[in-house]
């Protein structure tokens, strides 16, 4: 194992103040890319290999290359609407190491020529909030963000906006909405944030460990970086690891390392006398996975060749007591309390596929309900503004396909059930009952 | 068999499909002259939109404001906010029926948000919620609901009481958690997320006070 690069010395007191991160070196890396011209540092990060870290693994180079030249109005904006189930990561970054964020967003903003920045934090993070804010007024103080940067030509204005709890945000179009004050309602794409995103102008989004790992860049280099992980998942990745597992939390791990070396290894595996029924290896928008797959590479084309996705490194372990039944009915009530209602297959297709478990669970269920449950999914992905509604299919899938035979003995067993304690006869009827057996 | 509503007001597009009054004209942006606001909202408000190129990009902290004032986005809360911001009350709302923090009803002043998403309730935060909603019941100052993942899995089942994370909590801990509430004293101390070292043994190097590994294994 490498030495950590974002969860180096973490829990050092007072981390969050800007003294003792000047103290440990930070603010260097700024230093050295804004001696650079905006073309180097993308180079840089570019030859890094990075890859984003918010659920899509697009290649951040790429992405502020994207953005077009000349002298607009440019906006980056970085995504801390961390709000995937099982997601955690960010928060400990933004609670303990706020200093390491504002610098990763002045570089970047340095690279993409985007001289206006916003920190899009969910509502609920109110502590990393006021950490993120204090940070923010040293840093000003500093003459790290303002008008002139370090002295510089260059300018970066930061500005912390606090969201108001909504799932939906975390997605980029909708971010941006929310941003510019209305509902999160995802856009139409085409045109993309980096040609047409807040206030109409090229936006450059990222999340926070994206943001938080270009410093490190900046200091050991682009190639450097990419000698860290594996070829097509560079560098190291912060793990969220949840539900039935010993040791839960947040994990640093370069890339490419066996799935059952961070379940087992570093969270200790599920409790004694339990075994591993399935595990999402990227939050619950991810499709599942089964005990069979825990040696796969933990890196973003290993699990996508497994018929999965790293999304944004969450991993929730399910073990045996838990009913699969139960376990998709949590994922779908979720997606549809979420659900914007923009889009008809999202907004209804989440609805029943919300009713249909719930049939199942009530012994109202046959058969070919599974069926017509997997059918709803295909319809969904693909045939929406944004992936939320995929975001359902996707798990939900994947769940009937590799666990079809729970399902059917789950509706057998509910229906066998429901007819042991027949409905209760009205009242009505009860009065003919009795009249017929007088 | 009941029947269930097409969409229940479990989801985020709720009401989309309730009829309003067309006899009645849409209110107009307030008038500042006659609207009364309290001073220290509109200094908040007025800072607020300053931050941003465009001014309804502080819709959701003008919000955010008024409801720390009126408890919650009532028709007087989203008056004053329009007043100041130079929007329809329509619009306001459009916003604050459309995110989980912002209330459209009134509701206790102490904000109980209990995750009951797939990690916490793979540890039980079903019957954690179903305790503090008893426990809590006779007591209007409270809002218990139950809210989605709050992102603090390694803490579950945990909650947000007035903001604060809290966790990994027992039913044991509802009695405590609500005393420490209603009496304004930190709530769970011992259990607060901010206390919480990382779990990662590699993180800290040794001068620091590494995660005790609560298994007492280690890799």
């Amino acid at each position: 194992m490498t030495d950590a690069l974002l969860f180096k010395d973490i829990d050092e007191p007072g981390l969050n103040t800007l003294p003792v991160y000047e103290a440990r070196g930070g603010y260097a890396a700024l230093r050295k890319a804004l001696a650079m011209t905006p073309a180097d540092v993308l180079a840089q990060l570019e030859a890094s290999g990075l890859r984003g870290r918010g659920g899509a693994g697009f290649q951040m180079g790429k992405k502020v290359s994207f953005l077009p030249q000349g002298s607009m109005s440019k906006y980056l904006v970085c995504n801390a609407d961390e709000s995937e189930p099982g997601t955690f990561k960010d928060r400990e970054l933004m609670q303990k190491n706020p200093h390491l964020l504002i610098e990763g967003i002045v570089i970047a903003a340095h690279a993409a020529c985007a001289e206006r920045s916003f920190i899009y934090i969910r509502g609920e993070y109110e502590l990393q909030a006021s950490i993120l804010e204090a940070a923010l007024a040293e840093a000003r103080e500093a003459g790290y963000l303002g008008e002139r940067i370090l002295g510089s030509e260059h300018a970066c204005l930061l500005v912390l906006h606090r969201g108001a709890g909504a799932y939906i945000c975390g997605e980029e179009t909708g971010l941006l909405d929310s941003l510019e004050g209305k509902r999160g309602n995802p856009r139409l794409k085409p045109p993309f944030p980096a040609n047409q995103g807040l206030y109409q102008g090229p936006t450059l989004i990222n999340n926070v460990e994206t943001l938080s790992t270009v410093p490190a860049i900046m200091t050991m280099g682009g190639e450097r970086y990419a000698e860290l992980g594996v070829q097509t998942s560079t560098g190291t990745k912060l793990v969220s690891i949840s539900g039935h597992v010993q040791r839960p939390g947040n994990y640093e791990i370069e890339l490419g390392i066996p799935s059952r070396e961070i379940i087992y290894g570093l969270a200790g595996g599920p409790p004694e006398g339990s075994e591993i029924k399935c595990w999402f290896p990227g939050g619950s928008s991810a499709p599942v996975l089964t005990p069979d797959d825990l040696d796969v590479p933990y890196d973003f084309d290993s699990l996508a060749n497994a018929g999965s996705m790293l999304g944004s490194g969450a991993i929730i372990v399910v073990d045996d007591s838990t009913p699969i039944v139960d376990l998709a009915l949590k994922v779908a009530m979720f997606y549809r309390h979420e659900s914007c209602g923009k889009c008809t297959p999202c907004r209804e297709g989440t609805n029943w596929t919300v009713k249909m478990l719930q049939r199942i669970d009530a012994g109202q269920a046959t058969p070919m309900d599974l069926d017509i449950m997997a059918s709803v999914q295909e319809h969904i992905i693909g045939n929406c503004l944004c992936v939320l509604g995929d975001a359902m299919a996707m798990p939900i899938g994947s769940m009937i396909a590799k666990f079809r035979e729970e399902f059917e003995a789950h509706i057998e067993t509910a229906r066998m059930r429901a007819n042991l304690t027949p409905p209760p006869v009205p009242a009505d009827e009860q009065a003919l009952l009795a009249h017929g057996a007088s | 068999m009941t029947p269930v509503p097409r969409v229940g007001d479990e989801a985020r597009a709720s009401g989309w499909d309730r009829s309003t009054d067309p006899q009645k004209d849409p209110a107009l942006i307030p008038d500042p002259a006659t609207t009364e606001v309290p001073a220290e909202l509109r200094k908040t408000i007025e800072e607020a939109m300053a931050l941003y190129p465009e001014r309804r990009s502080a819709a959701i902290p003008a919000l955010h404001a008024a409801q720390k004032l009126h408890g919650w986005c009532s028709p007087q809360a989203i008056e004053q906010v329009a007043c100041v911001m130079q929007v329809t009350p329509a619009y306001l709302d459009s916003v604050a029926s459309f995110y989980d923090m912002l209330e459209n009803h009134p509701v206790g002043k102490h904000r109980v948000y209990v995750c009951t998403n797939i990690s916490c309730s793979l540890r039980g935060a079903d019957a954690l919620l179903a305790a503090i909603g008893e426990a809590a019941a006779e007591d209007a100052d409270f809002n218990v609901r139950p809210f989605e993942c709050l992102g603090a899995c390694d803490i579950a089942p945990m909650a947000s009481v007035d903001g604060v994370y809290i966790g990994p909590l027992s039913i044991e801990d509802v009695p405590q958690l609500l005393d420490d509430a209603r009496s304004g004293r930190p709530v769970l101390p011992d259990k607060q997320l901010a206390t919480r070292p990382v779990a990662d043994p590699h993180a800290n190097s040794e001068q620091y006070p590494a995660h005790s590994l609560e298994q007492g294994s280690s890799r």
